[in-house]
């Protein structure tokens, strides 16, 4: 009676290995290794064109081929938000990118796989886009999936521009390049910023313990905080099993007399903390990084109480500038929200990846790894103006040069400082 | 035919389908039929097999409910990241280093195990695994908050931040508390996964059909029983449950050798991990070895395999989840399937927890 | 003076575990399971005051009706086709399903609400009170929470003890075998159970919102877990321990974070509940029961 059942079973396994193997082998003829990929383009191109033609119509892609770009972040699990924000504005600069004929009259192709926020199945996502045939990543999302993921691109020597993982680790590799602002960076610029501008002397933190990007930022804050002659009278943690009350940090922020409370956090737990903040008649000055755009769109958010919040910010969605606009308004109309800078650190991605891959002469014959050869040689000579900053460029070491913009929330808008 | 006994025959053909799963693998994989997203997942899959294997020694042979068993697995893969960490330049052949830290892992976390196990196991039902949820959520939140460094003065420990370590600037920090360690030699592979996964299988098929094994099921069975035939309950219960984690240990270890960065998240070391262990142990058969590592193998593949259905995958999942367990446990469903399956497809279910 | 506003913070975030235990503890008296979907119910009623409040502009009286519905009619739905079946099942098997309608919850939210956060309006408008020349503040949605806290206490007591219904959760509780013999319908009464259960998930979602006004898909999983353990702490089954354990698990959290670690404060919460359970081990208030052999 067991044998039957562990024939059954093991014939179930059998064919879930069988599955894999054989869906693999459809799609991945052509791509088993790195460097064969290049067949695959002409494989699959056939399909592609037929798609993106009915698409929009154009016919440029006829004769420059296609370029297949994976996307890795969550979009499921806690940090969706994140996730789902990249892959929204990623496709939507692919789509113009195609509607205005490609890159190097290539059309480009674009999947997002999902990694719950979780380094192991980032792998998974990573090897899943390998399998379909992906030659150049833009991903992961989030810092410790990229911190994975990029020791396995480096080994596959795939061009890896991770939209917004800010971790030192995340690009430790040579393909790697990111287009946020790495963590240390923003700690220092923060506290530089604060001193310089003698905005306050007696400074509270509040960050998430549990994470990589808060307790990053933190870290590097403290240390340049004492250059700055800012001293940080109370510092309260939090971890991820512990953000929904914040009363206790900021009842100790308020005991210490903090004038400025630094909160190098997501908006989510931003917007408890200034309304329990308001709660407890506690009016510091708030300042934030990046972590905290996307307070004003919060759905419903009572803006009253981000009054005069501070933050060093690459984006600001209600930004003057046309580019900005733009793409606010193009991705409210597909998606029905304000996006986040996320969204705005993904668009800048592909348009980075367009004006590297224009720099460097790709195309679609190329395997993936001389791409990334070229890309990589490419990327510290290409000057971009986006979203997130004007005239970026890269060093080797894959790290922007750009600098974070002041914007200060007065009447419900950013206005710059 | 018949010289084998039938439990012998029974552990064969379990160390026999993962030998044939290890060479239709290998072989695929040499052939060059594997898809990457497969070889990827290869390593993970014998560390959630062995998971579930050792999950089932407290579950089923036990019969005890634990919620924290990744306590345990979090446990093994700091001890044995940090340890390979420190050595990868003093020992450079990966085989001994692994070695080492898994022996590492293994000892920690049974250490953990009999220290935890010493106070918890007093408790009953929910308690118990109320209580197990606690440690496993107290464990992740400390390794969270641990930083380690070390430099030519020794080492240095604090529970606060990498600021109050008082490092020299020549010393390297190994654990920094939430960003955990990163930079572990991934050492680990399929085949040493799968040489783990047999281990594990003996152990703990060994242990079941032995002396101890029958004294610990029979506390499971009837525990006044056992204790009024002179069965020593705290002893055998703290045995199994030790043994238990300390497997898990191991597989931790091969998990913080799997890949380079290694952080304590709620994800892959919170009650959500020793949740989605007891559900490969409910869904192979409680107190079925083979069960529980074909389950493991499965559910793993399934949420990758549902790819394709991108936002709607884990949705589905959790659907298969409801619909399986309707299916095996409810007499409607019971009924439905004696009616359409062949009745011997099905072995009967061995006794269950409480 | 900073020891007592840190001691009405913890009873602050206490009385909002409290709310959410004396559901968790009612289903697990009578059905004896965990119910690990009752934090995503929460942020389904939450979720669903969310949208009557400000997308439909319904009156908040009328909203938290609506979603206090709502709930009811999910944890029947959720009784009847997940749990029901499974009654004579494994304990074991009851605990994943409820693990499967967790995830199937957070998931048909994912989908229906989206990822992004929304900012719950506060349902109470009360001027929050001030001591102590403003030193101390208490705010509306604190006792709110608690006063709503002792009234579903009282009322739930009440009921228990005074009608009929109540003697059947009782009877079914002790022993649902004899209950049946004794003409007791116990499908009804779990149900009856299941609805009051998800009925007060709505409340305490519209409570918790109020108070900590960020609303995501995974809003309800941790003050799920928290108020879970809050009602095992206070001894699960019961309804007084189930208050008793949320405010001090509250009380605990905040002072812990206070005066010894903010990192640590989870380890310290739950090496509290294991030592608790060790010394007790069935709770604050919880009955001992004997074993038979």
């Amino acid at each position: 009676m067991k044998k039957l059942l562990s024939l059954a079973m093991a014939a179930t396994l059998a064919f879930s290995v069988a599955a894999c193997g054989s869906s693999d082998n459809t799609a991945n003829n052509d791509s088993a290794a790195p460097e064969a990929s290049t067949e695959d383009t002409t494989g699959d191109s056939s399909a592609a064109e037929d798609s993106s033609a009915a698409e929009d119509g154009s016919t440029a892609a006829a004769e420059g081929g296609v370029l297949k770009i994976g996307g890795i972040g969550p979009i499921t699990g806690g940090a969706a938000v994140y996730g789902v924000a990249v892959m929204n504005a990623a496709n939507m600069a692919v789509d113009e990118i195609n509607a205005a004929g490609g890159i190097n009259g290539m059309q480009v192709e674009f999947q997002f796989e999902d990694d719950e926020h979780d380094a192991e199945k980032s792998i998974n996502a990573y090897n899943t886009l390998k399998d379909w045939g992906m030659q150049m990543l833009m991903g992961t999302v989030t810092s410790t999936p990229c911190t994975a993921v990029v020791n396995e691109s480096a080994k596959d020597n795939m061009f890896h521009l991770t939209p917004s993982g800010s971790a030192v680790e995340s690009i430790a590799q040579p393909n790697a390049f990111r287009v946020c602002f790495s963590d240390p960076n923003q700690g220092v610029a923060s506290a530089q910023y604060i001193g310089e501008n003698d905005i306050a002397t007696k400074v509270a933190v509040i960050y998430d313990s549990s994470d990589v990007y808060s307790s990053g930022i933190y870290e590097k804050f403290a240390a340049e905080a004492a250059n700055q002659g800012i001293e940080i009278v109370a510092q309260g943690a939090f971890t991820a099993d512990n953000k929904t009350d914040f009363s206790q940090q900021l009842q100790a922020a308020k005991d210490a007399g903090a004038e400025l409370v630094f909160l190098p956090i997501y908006y989510t737990e931003a917007s408890i903390i200034l309304k329990q903040a308001a709660g407890m008649n506690f009016e510091p000055i708030f300042f934030g990084c990046d972590g905290l755009d996307g307070l004003l769109a919060v759905e419903n958010f009572d803006t009253s109480l981000a009054e005069g919040v501070m933050l060093l910010t690459p984006f600001a969605a209600d930004a003057e500038d046309e580019l900005t606009q733009k793409f606010v308004s193009a991705y409210k109309e597909a998606y029905g929200e304000i996006p986040n800078q996320f969204a705005a650190d993904a668009y800048d991605a592909i348009y980075i990846i367009k004006a590297a891959a224009e720099q460097a002469g790709i195309t679609a014959d190329m395997s993936a790894s001389d791409m990334c050869e070229a890309m990589k040689a490419a990327m510290t000579q290409v000057t971009v103006d986006g979203l997130t900053g004007e005239g970026i460029t890269w060093d080797a070491e894959g790290e922007p040069s750009k600098s974070p913009k002041a914007v200060k929330i007065t009447d419900g808008v950013y206005t710059a400082m | 035919m018949k010289k084998l006994s039938k439990t012998a025959k029974s552990s064969l053909i379990t160390y026999g389908i993962v030998v044939v799963a290890y060479l239709v693998c290998e072989i695929l994989m040499k052939t060059g039929h594997m898809s990457s997203l497969m070889k990827g997942i290869l390593v993970p899959l014998c560390i959630y097999a062995i998971l579930a294997v050792s999950l089932n020694l407290t579950v089923g042979i036990l019969g005890e409910l634990s919620l924290g068993h990744a306590g345990f697995m979090c446990v093994g893969a700091f001890a044995g990241a940090v340890f390979s960490k420190c050595t990868a330049e003093i020992i450079t052949v990966p085989g001994l280093r692994f070695v080492l830290a898994l022996l590492i892992g293994i000892v920690c976390a049974g250490i953990c195990g009999i220290l935890i196990g010493i106070p918890v196991l007093r408790l009953k039902g929910d308690y118990l695994a109320i209580v197990t949820l606690a440690f496993g959520e107290i464990i992740k939140n400390l390794v969270n908050a641990i930083y380690f460094g070390i430099d030519k003065n020794g080492m240095h420990f604090s529970l606060k931040d990498s600021m109050s370590l008082g490092m020299e600037p020549d010393g390297v920090i190994i654990i920094k508390g939430a960003q955990g360690i990163t930079g572990t030699p991934t050492d680990s592979n399929f085949t040493i996964g799968t040489i783990l996964l047999l281990i594990t299988l003996f152990i703990v098929i060994h242990l079941v059909h032995s002396r101890t094994g029958r004294a610990i099921m029979a506390i499971r069975d009837n525990r006044i029983a056992a204790e009024s035939i002179g069965i020593n309950i705290t002893k055998y219960k703290i045995l199994a449950f030790s043994v238990s984690a300390a497997l898990a240990g191991a597989a931790g270890v091969l998990y913080a050798h799997n890949l380079s960065t290694l952080t304590a998240l709620p994800k892959n070391f919170g009650y959500n991990m020793s949740i989605m262990i007891l559900v490969f142990v409910v869904l192979g058969g409680i107190g079925s070895i083979r069960g529980s590592m074909i389950a493991a193998v499965v559910l793993t593949l399934l949420p990758e395999l549902l790819r394709a259905l991108n936002e709607y995958r884990m949705l589905i999942y959790a659907i298969v989840l409801i619909v399986i367990m309707i299916f095996t446990w409810s007499p409607g469903g019971i009924a439905l399937r004696e009616r359409y399956l062949p009745a011997k497809l099905f072995h009967k279910r061995e006794k269950e927890v409480q | 003076m900073s020891f007592i506003s840190y001691l009405l913070n913890g009873i602050s975030l206490g009385s909002v575990y409290a709310i959410i235990a004396l559901g968790y503890t009612m289903v697990y008296g009578i059905a004896k399971m965990l119910n690990f979907a009752h934090g995503d119910v929460i942020m389904i009623g939450s979720y669903v005051a969310y949208i009557a409040i400000s997308n439909m502009g319904l009156p908040i009286p009328v909203s938290i009706l609506l979603s206090v519905i709502v709930c009811t009619v999910l944890g029947v739905v959720m009784e009847k086709v997940a749990y029901k079946p499974l009654r004579q099942a494994s304990k074991l098997a009851v605990l994943i399903t409820a693990i499967g309608a967790s995830y199937f919850l957070q998931n048909i939210a994912l989908l229906l609400f989206g990822a992004n956060t929304k900012s719950f309006a506060s349902v109470v408008n009360m001027e929050p009170i001030q001591l102590a020349g403003g030193q101390l503040i208490i705010s509306g949605e604190t006792i709110a929470t608690v006063v709503a806290c002792l009234v579903i206490m009282a009322c739930l007591m009440t009921f228990m003890k005074y009608s009929k219904a109540g003697h059947a959760m009782l009877a079914v509780s002790e022993d649902s075998g004899a209950a049946q013999l004794m003409g007791i319908n116990v499908n009804a009464t779990i149900s009856l159970t299941f609805a009051i259960g998800s009925a007060l998930a709505a409340v305490a979602g519209v409570l918790l919102c109020s108070a900590y006004p960020a609303l995501t898909p995974y809003t309800g999983a941790m003050p799920g877990i928290k108020a879970f353990v809050a009602a095992v702490f206070g001894g699960i089954g019961s309804i007084p321990g189930a208050f008793i354990g949320g405010i001090l698990l509250g009380v605990i959290e905040i002072l812990s974070r206070a005066y010894i670690s903010s990192q640590l404060s989870d380890a310290i919460v739950f090496s509290v509940l294991i030592i608790v359970l060790v010394v007790k081990p069935t709770g604050l208030l919880g009955k001992q029961i004997q074993e038979k052999v």
